[in-house]
């Protein structure tokens, strides 16, 4: 049994393990190491509440101070994990090595930058409760036109925001729909119509070509030649897991911390969070999710999975997330694959609010929803049931 | 125990039915309907569930 435990990695998924290891009784020392100056905190609402204006910092907060200081948590913000060894079983943290008895893997995601952007001025990604509040900053100034690289969820979301705040706000994305790889075609012409009618200068089908300025971003040159002025970028073109730390450390490394179906990375080693690649015997295959759900479960699952032998189950969740864009509430559950069958099962795509089945092979595989919450919880528990794709269409057929 | 539901945070993601159907329904106006304000002690477990995996942690449980 393991008297101490170390989580490197002071966000969701990190805090939400050491909460766990609590719940459960566990006494001994518990180490949670972050290298942000800040209390962990939520990062949903950096797209949202925050960004908008309508929420201060604080409120973003993941845990309460008085709940906070109950969880008897040596807590070391500021402090960055910089080496491991899981031979001799010892971490480095800024340089300084210490042994641990049980570590949890919880180093999260960086943003991938645009290339040529490096130090410009008016140039952000969004990841963290700084970028943010940059961000909101030169919301706040009035830029000219803010111009946003990817309509993923990040993006769009701030897309979305930004025109909430009046600011004119250009969204560019190089496949013809938002989230187009996730959802397909003909829902996300769904997601760009809501972006269109409430304002958005919407750009599918282009790319960036390069960023005019010196020192201070003056415009971005699209594939088709057009260029736009603008005085504020961000770019939400996907994130990098932060494992370049372990190299060498003995662990296998593979866009993201290789697990087995237990979240185990090697004895007295597991992971969890965005950085986490594990084997979801669900799927028969390695993933690394990157959905704040995930991390509320795989975060307590892995610290709990350092102290016992083998787990009962498995982790082997059905992947779900939300977004919030606008008035309208994006949920998806399942992984909806290119070439699935898409069916509309509640709902109209007119009114923007519907409920979509996603189906291969007999089976379904996901489904989607545009403002049809209750819908989409009923569809992930036919996923989590494995439904058929009869089975999933006889449900929704009661629904109406 | 009695669950208090802040509304204003609540945007209807539907989690809690998810994980107590019997305690939390979101209905076809998108809104969420408390159906138990007061499930018994036995339901504890799950009901802290509810509140963790809330995106908008909107729920609380009051002894």
């Amino acid at each position: 049994m393991r008297k101490s435990i170390t989580i490197v990695g002071a966000s969701l998924a990190g805090l939400r393990g050491a909460e766990a290891l609590r719940r459960d009784g566990f006494n001994g020392p518990i180490s949670l190491i972050g290298d942000e100056p800040h209390a962990p905190y939520d990062r949903p609402p950096l797209s949202k509440k925050i960004l908008a204006g309508d929420w201060e910092a604080d409120r973003a907060a993941l845990t309460p101070a008085e709940r906070f200081a109950d969880l008897n948590l040596d807590l070391r913000l500021g402090s960055r994990a910089t080496k491991l060894n899981v031979d001799s079983q010892t971490l480095w943290v800024d340089g300084e090595p210490e042994a641990y008895q049980g570590l949890l893997i919880a180093t999260g995601a960086r943003c991938r930058t645009l290339p040529g952007t490096e130090g410009m001025n008016g140039v952000h990604t969004l990841r963290s409760l700084n970028d943010c509040l940059a961000i909101r900053t030169a919301l706040e100034a009035g830029p000219r036109r803010l111009v946003v690289v990817g309509a993923g969820f990040i993006g769009a979301e701030v897309a979305a925001t930004a025109v909430g705040r009046g600011v004119p706000t250009t969204l560019i994305e190089s496949l013809a729909a938002p989230l187009e790889r996730v959802v397909g075609n003909m829902v996300g012409e769904v997601v760009a119509e809501v972006h269109r009618s409430n304002g958005v200068d919407l750009r599918c089908g282009v790319g960036v070509t390069a960023v005019h300025g010196r020192e201070q971003i003056e415009a971005v040159e699209l594939t088709d030649g057009t260029i736009i002025e603008t005085d504020l970028l961000v770019v939400g073109i996907g994130v990098l897991p932060n494992t370049e730390w372990l190299e060498g450390s003995g662990l296998t490394i593979e866009n993201g911390v290789v697990c087995d179906e237990t979240c185990l990375a090697a004895p007295g080693v597991t992971a969890a969070g965005d950085v986490a690649r594990w084997l979801n015997q669900r799927y028969g295959e390695l993933m690394r999710v990157e959905h704040w759900d995930n991390a509320v479960e795989q975060g307590p699952y892995a610290a709990r999975r350092l102290l016992v032998d083998q787990p009962a189950d498995p982790f082997t969740p059905v992947p779900w997330f939300w977004s919030d864009q606008f008035d309208r509430k994006i949920q998806l559950a399942g992984r909806p694959s290119p070439d699935d069958e898409v069916q509309i099962v509640n709902g109209s795509i007119e009114e923007h609010r519907f409920a979509a089945f996603y189906g291969s092979h007999g089976k379904l595989r996901a489904v989607f929803g545009m403002n049809r919450p209750r819908q989409v919880m009923q569809g992930k528990n036919l996923l989590a049931q494995g439904a058929s794709w009869q089975e999933a269409l006889a449900v929704a057929a009661a629904w109406e | 125990m009695r669950i208090v539901v802040d509304y204003d945070l609540c945007e209807s993601n539907a989690t809690c039915m998810d994980l107590a159907p019997d305690v939390f329904e979101v209905r076809d106006d998108d809104f969420l309907y408390v159906l138990n304000e007061t499930p018994s002690d036995d339901r504890r477990e799950v009901m802290e569930d509810a509140v963790r995996r809330c995106p908008k942690q909107a729920i609380a449980l009051k002894d």
